[in-house]
């Protein structure tokens, strides 16, 4: 999936986040977002995702060749974030038919089990997830972010709370969305950032005068990792 | 979209199924109403228009009271991102209006059985008209409440806020709801009941497709 976001700027009331920030992804990279805490890489990635509408600007999203209608983005989305909450009075099985029933996908339980054992959680847990530990938590939001092969993969802190065999997990799954899709994470850590073929920094792009460090640089600028 | 509604609606009733946080406290809330209103009017003799009146009080209190958990629920527990990414703004407000309408039904069922077994007096005379008049009140009060319950579930006072935005909004309804239900349960005449009727008819239309079109703006942001 292509992403053409325009001078996108967003204000909390009279709070400007940032404004006129501009950047192509083209289908099959991995494009970082960066910047201090606060500084808005969360917001930029719900605009992209649809979730919080921009002040100013827009954004365009093009699938084979044919622009994919607001309505529709949530279909094309999968999103992993520490804040997003799960359904945490079902279990993860539960949770996955869950989702496929809202998606109109089918569920097969063989195809919930592959899923729960590629991101390495326990098959056997008919437990609600509320009693899963925060790493457990992590990887579920990644079995609901990829259940339904979305072409355009948002990943804000990806992996806050994994061990190292999470972090692969996430790595390969990013790894593998490159080669059909689009992969845009939000990060600080350097090791998400060395899985990225370009970044960006918000800070710089959008506000010069604030500090920011040395991978930003001048306006809207876009830089390889 | 309707699948996607359905699904929601599955969701909801197997996590209202599971924590039993709406419907405890809805039970519980008519249970104690009822026993008040009884112990209060122990001897007394009322007449049926007043009994109306106080069954469509209890109807109004009880929804107030639990309605709201459709979307308040899905603030409260942080899921609403979840559901934005799982399903179109249509698909929700569907089938948060289809949840909230079973609800409804079935706890105004309940409130009438309880009337029926516990005040003597009243006495329908007619239930094809009085359950007709039931419905279209179901129907509109499961309307008016789900965008009201979008509209405020993330303000910080929602639980006197839903009340306060829901009065004004459910008085054209409860004025000719209240008024059928007497005739159902005095007169008994369609044809003295058929202005009320077109009245919940068009409220019904009306709010449910302001709802729609409103609803995306609600939804996001």
């Amino acid at each position: 999936m292509r992403v053409d976001a325009e001078h996108i700027s967003k204000r909390f009331n009279r709070r400007a986040v940032f404004k006129d920030i501009s950047f192509s992804i083209e289908t099959g990279e991995v494009f970082g977002i960066t910047g201090r805490n606060g500084s808005g890489k969360s917001t930029l990635l719900r605009i992209v995702g649809g979730l919080l509408t921009p002040s100013g600007g827009g954004i365009r999203y093009t699938l084979d060749g044919s622009m994919i209608a607001p309505e529709r983005l949530h279909q094309h989305i999968g999103y992993v974030a520490p804040y997003l909450t799960l359904y945490e009075e079902f279990s993860a099985e539960e949770n996955i038919a869950l989702y496929a029933r809202i998606r109109g996908l089918a569920f097969h339980r063989r195809d919930a089990q592959d899923l729960l054992a590629r991101v390495g959680l326990p098959l056997d847990r008919k437990d609600p997830i509320r009693a899963f530990s925060s790493g457990m938590k992590q990887r579920m939001r990644v079995v609901f972010a990829v259940l339904h092969r979305p072409p355009l993969l948002l990943l804000d802190e990806p992996i806050s709370n994994l061990d190292a065999e999470g972090m692969r997990t996430v790595y390969d799954l990013v790894a593998e969305f490159r080669a059909r899709g689009t992969v845009i994470i939000a990060t600080n850590d350097n090791e998400d950032i060395a899985q990225c073929d370009r970044t960006i920094s918000v800070e710089a792009a959008c506000c010069p005068w604030r500090p920011h460090d040395v991978r930003g640089g001048r306006m809207m600028s876009v830089e390889a990792a | 979209m309707i699948r996607q509604a359905i699904a929601v609606v599955r969701k909801d009733l197997a996590s209202e199924l599971r924590t039993r946080y709406a419907i405890n406290a809805l039970l519980m809330f008519v249970v104690v109403t009822l026993a008040v209103i009884m112990f209060a009017l122990a001897g007394e003799t009322l007449t049926p228009a007043a009994l109306t009146g106080m069954l469509w009080v209890v109807m109004f209190f009880a929804a107030m009271s639990g309605l709201a958990r459709s979307f308040v629920a899905e603030e409260e527990r942080g899921t609403t991102m979840t559901l934005q990414l799982l399903a179109s703004p249509m698909a929700v407000y569907l089938g948060k209006l289809i949840f909230n309408l079973v609800l409804v039904l079935a706890l105004n069922l309940f409130i009438v059985a309880l009337f029926l077994l516990a005040m003597d007096q009243f006495v329908v005379r007619q239930y094809d008209l009085f359950w007709v008049v039931m419905l279209l009140g179901s129907l509109g009060i499961a309307s008016a409440t789900t965008i009201i319950a979008a509209i405020i579930a993330r303000a910080n006072t929602k639980g006197t806020l839903f009340p306060v935005l829901s009065f004004p909004v459910l008085l054209p309804l409860l004025m000719a709801g209240i008024h059928a239900t007497k005739i159902a349960v005095e007169d008994a005449r369609w044809d003295a009941v058929w202005p009320d009727l077109q009245l919940l008819g068009s409220y019904i239309v009306v709010i449910t497709t302001v709802s729609f079109l409103l609803f995306d703006f609600v939804w996001k942001d």
